[in-house]
């Protein structure tokens, strides 16, 4: 993925990865990794909490929680990948859309996902792919990371509701 | 419809220690809001918030105003004079005409203790006390907490003393009830005539001398003398007051540590507060203007999200990217 990242943007000139609280921003973090071992350039890592971007802040249970969101940088100009972890309905992508917007005009902003599991509510779509799964909309993919979960895997919980 | 707050915000007394960590956790990321250059996240975007200013402030408006709009709230704020109140209309049927308009939350601050409490009996909407007479300031008391846990990592064990004029200070009781429920050491000190005569049944140590609070605390939060409610022989005179418990740089230097200075403003330099304490370099009382719009922001957004029965009905979205 962070090959083909560098690739979609013609190298790392003005390239910021963003990853989305939480499990995103983990996912970003390797991806800056990995791009620094190949291409030898640091990339910036960014971090956007969505919470008061959602469209449904009257539903979100009584405690909603609100995390970081850290992108020190003019945005103006910029090539922005925006990385989470899950694609499904294309709501927490369009509310990070919202957000970036409100920190500059970058001049391209795209989308990498770990797992595309297909169901979108609107019209949003990835560029880069991890792995493309079909899941029914009653079950739930949760994605695990070292750092959070104590070990790396996509798990399908059958007939989960949130 | 409650919240992990309930309806209102009304005191400190009546919230958990739990209420009391969530507030506070949820206010850190709303201080990088007011870091951006745009400033406005769309939280409460379409909700009308009405702040109702019975009483002289500038702060804590400008503070309430600020966490509104920059959560994208629709705002108004009436001040007594120029209202109908003037005209001789009571509270409840300002409130209640306010609601015939379709209003969401009223920020209320009053003369009267209780008044915050009466209004919220009355009315649907939310209602955020912003202080009422002299009996409590919850959110100066949230943002004193922040202030005093950004700087000392946490509240627990913290020693903190309340100087001065305790007995008029809804500040004083804010404090005192979160603080303790933290599980801080609360100490007041300040004349006889200004401790209020049940001091005693607060749970707080009492130093008659300015000298050995300083000596024990890790944070003093000065209070402003309140010259304007008190009628009449509270103590002998403004520079008396200053000799005995002025919080001056003589004394702090004269303390084995360093004391963090807090004052809820408006101050009266050279009289509670010297002004080489007041700007110098162990004062918070500028971060304390700044936590104060992060903690206001934070109970607006706790206070008008989370209705349990929408959030069941929305349990059908389901998955990673809700």
């Amino acid at each position: 993925m962070a090959e083909e990242i560098v690739e979609l943007n013609d190298g790392t000139d003005d390239l910021i990865v963003v990853g989305i609280q939480r499990r995103g921003v983990q996912l970003a973090d390797r991806i800056v990794r990995t791009i620094f071992e190949r291409e030898k350039t640091k990339v910036p890592r960014g971090a956007l909490d969505i919470t008061l971007y959602r469209d449904d802040l009257q539903t979100v249970g009584p405690r909603p929680v609100v995390g970081p969101t850290d992108l020190p940088w003019n945005l103006d100009g910029k090539r922005v990948v925006i990385v989470d972890d899950v694609l499904y309905t294309g709501r927490t992508v369009r509310a990070a859309l919202d957000e970036l917007a409100d920190f500059g005009r970058p001049s391209r902003v795209s989308l990498a996902v770990l797992v595309d599991r297909g169901g979108r509510e609107l019209p949003i779509h990835a560029d880069i792919v991890g792995k493309k799964l079909s899941i029914e909309a009653g079950d739930r993919v949760d994605v695990l990371v070292e750092e959070l979960d104590g070990r790396d895997a996509v798990v399908v919980v059958r007939g989960a509701h949130t | 419809m409650t919240s992990a707050l309930g309806k209102d915000l009304l005191d400190l007394e009546s919230l958990s220690p739990d209420q009391i960590r969530l507030v506070l956790d949820t206010s850190v990321p709303f201080k990088e809001i007011s870091e951006r250059a745009i400033k406005k996240v769309p939280a409460l975007r379409g909700q009308t918030i009405v702040n109702l200013f019975f009483e002289a402030s500038t702060r804590t408006r400008i503070s309430f105003e600020f966490a509104e709009k920059r959560l994208s709230a629709d705002t108004v704020s009436i001040a007594s004079s120029g209202s109908s109140v003037q005209k001789g209309e009571t509270l409840v049927d300002t409130a209640r005409n306010l609601e015939a308009m379709r209003i969401d939350m009223v920020v209320i601050r009053h003369g009267a203790s209780g008044a915050a409490r009466f209004l919220a009996d009355r009315i649907e909407s939310n209602v955020i006390n912003a202080g009422d007479g002299t009996h409590e300031h919850p959110t100066q008391g949230l943002l004193d907490m922040l202030t005093l846990r950004d700087h000392f990592g946490s509240l627990e064990g913290l020693r903190v003393c309340i100087v001065g004029d305790v007995l008029h200070s809804r500040v004083a009781r804010s404090n005192i009830w979160g603080l303790r429920k933290m599980g801080a050491e609360v100490a007041v000190c300040g004349p006889k005539s200004l401790l209020p005569r049940a001091i005693d049944e607060f749970g707080v140590t009492v130093f008659p001398r300015v000298e050995e609070a300083i000596e024990w605390a890790q944070a003093l939060n000065v209070l402003r003398l309140q010259l304007e409610r008190m009628t009449a022989g509270y103590i002998p005179s403004l520079r008396e007051y200053n000799r005995v418990f002025g919080v001056t740089r003589e004394r702090l230097d004269r303390a084995k540590r360093e004391v963090l200075i807090l004052h809820p403003g408006p101050m009266n330099r050279g009289v509670e507060i010297d002004s080489d304490v007041a700007d110098g370099p162990h004062s918070v009382i500028l971060n304390q203007v700044t936590n104060g719009v992060a903690v206001r922001m934070a109970v607006l957004y706790l206070l008008a999200g989370g209705k349990p029965e929408l959030a069941e009905a929305a349990k059908g979205a389901s998955g990673g990217d809700r």
